[in-house]
């Protein structure tokens, strides 16, 4: 799985997200060691200091933990990871109704619409 | 310490016009910092004092407590913004040249670095494309284990391939104890990979903040920032 990141929005939050959900998808599994500070920064092409950040944030709200000299584990507890992945879920949601019900679609009229939306091919 | 970079009240003119103006900053350890800002900015001027290559007019420079000097030159490592190596040099002569000059050099890093790029060692400079030889150039800076690294638009004349290749190199070269202060206007490429970014303009600092600030402030990249910035 590739790093989105969004150029309009600051780099640490999106660092977490994309690390809360990949461990709410069971890409990176409960007691795993996590990818190195500078890994992350190679892949997702981002600085070292902004991944750091990020990584201690995790730490802080006990998604993630440090093993001294070890490096980064995900925490045998995977409820608040994803916790976080369904508040961004809900709020990418009330966006989309938002942006609807500013061209004109009340929330019945959205729930029709999605639910015989198809794909573009 | 961990101030590596500061100028206080720098002030350099050529003549009647001002190329600095009273810049003040700090620039610590461990950070990659972009020097934003568009053509005749003072950019190259600021790099070139850092440098000693310019003498400021007013205010001071210095890297670790030093004026730019015999001390700095082995903390400080300078890619400049136009080429200085012998065109009839073989690559690896080059870069035997550095492991003479620079005690800090690593040359197993360099041919490691070349090899990468495909680029061929025993090959002459002037026989390499222009792109080919900013690779070197860029290789051979930062190769050193310096303390600061100061590049001066480097990834101009390269290809998308290779600016992604400079670019994890720069981050694969993290060191805590070491920054990297870039200068380029092409900003969208690189700005992921900024701690902070100075945006100067008419030899004024306009601004010196993270990126992650100036995205959340203006809920905008930083690229489209500088757009908007230096519009005329």
């Amino acid at each position: 799985m590739s790093w989105m990141l969004d150029k309009t929005r600051p780099i640490c939050p999106q660092i977490c997200e994309q690390i809360c959900v990949k461990i709410a998808q069971g890409e990176f599994k409960p007691n795993e060691r996590l990818m190195s500070v500078r890994e992350v920064a190679v892949v997702a092409g981002v600085n070292p200091n902004t991944v750091q950040k990020s990584f201690e944030q995790l730490d802080q709200k006990g998604i993630i933990y440090s093993v001294r000299g070890s490096g980064w584990y995900v925490s045998a507890d995977t409820q608040t990871a994803d916790d976080e992945v369904n508040e961004l879920i809900r709020s990418k949601t009330n966006d989309y109704f938002g942006q609807m019900n500013a061209l004109g679609m009340d929330n019945s009229e959205i729930k029709r619409y999605v639910k015989e939306w198809k794909p573009d091919e | 310490m961990n101030e590596l970079l500061k100028c206080e009240n720098l002030t350099k003119t050529y003549g009647r016009i001002t190329a600095l103006n009273n810049v003040n900053l700090v620039i610590p350890r461990g950070k990659i910092i972009g020097l934003l800002g568009p053509n005749g900015s003072g950019k190259t001027t600021l790099i070139k004092i850092l440098n000693g290559l310019l003498t400021p007019t007013e205010g001071s420079l210095t890297i670790s407590g030093f004026k730019p000097g015999v001390e700095t030159k082995s903390k400080v490592s300078y890619l400049p913004d136009s080429s200085y190596l012998n065109s009839w040099m073989k690559v690896e002569q080059i870069v035997n040249m550095f492991i003479d000059f620079y005690p800090d050099f690593r040359p197993e890093l360099a041919y490691k670095m070349l090899k990468n790029l495909d680029i061929d060692p025993t090959a002459k400079l002037k026989t390499l494309s222009k792109g080919n030889k900013e690779k070197v150039c860029l290789i051979l800076v930062m190769s050193r284990n310096a303390e600061l690294y100061v590049l001066d638009e480097p990834i101009a004349g390269v290809d998308p391939a290779t600016r992604d290749y400079i670019i994890s190199t720069i981050i694969n070269n993290y060191n805590p104890e070491a920054s990297v202060l870039l200068s380029t206007h092409l900003i969208s490429d690189i700005e992921q990979i900024l701690d902070e970014v100075i945006f100067i303009n008419k030899g004024v600092v306009e601004l010196h903040k993270t990126v992650d600030e100036i995205r959340e402030e203006n809920g905008m990249s930083v690229d489209e920032l500088f757009r908007e910035v230096f519009r005329w």
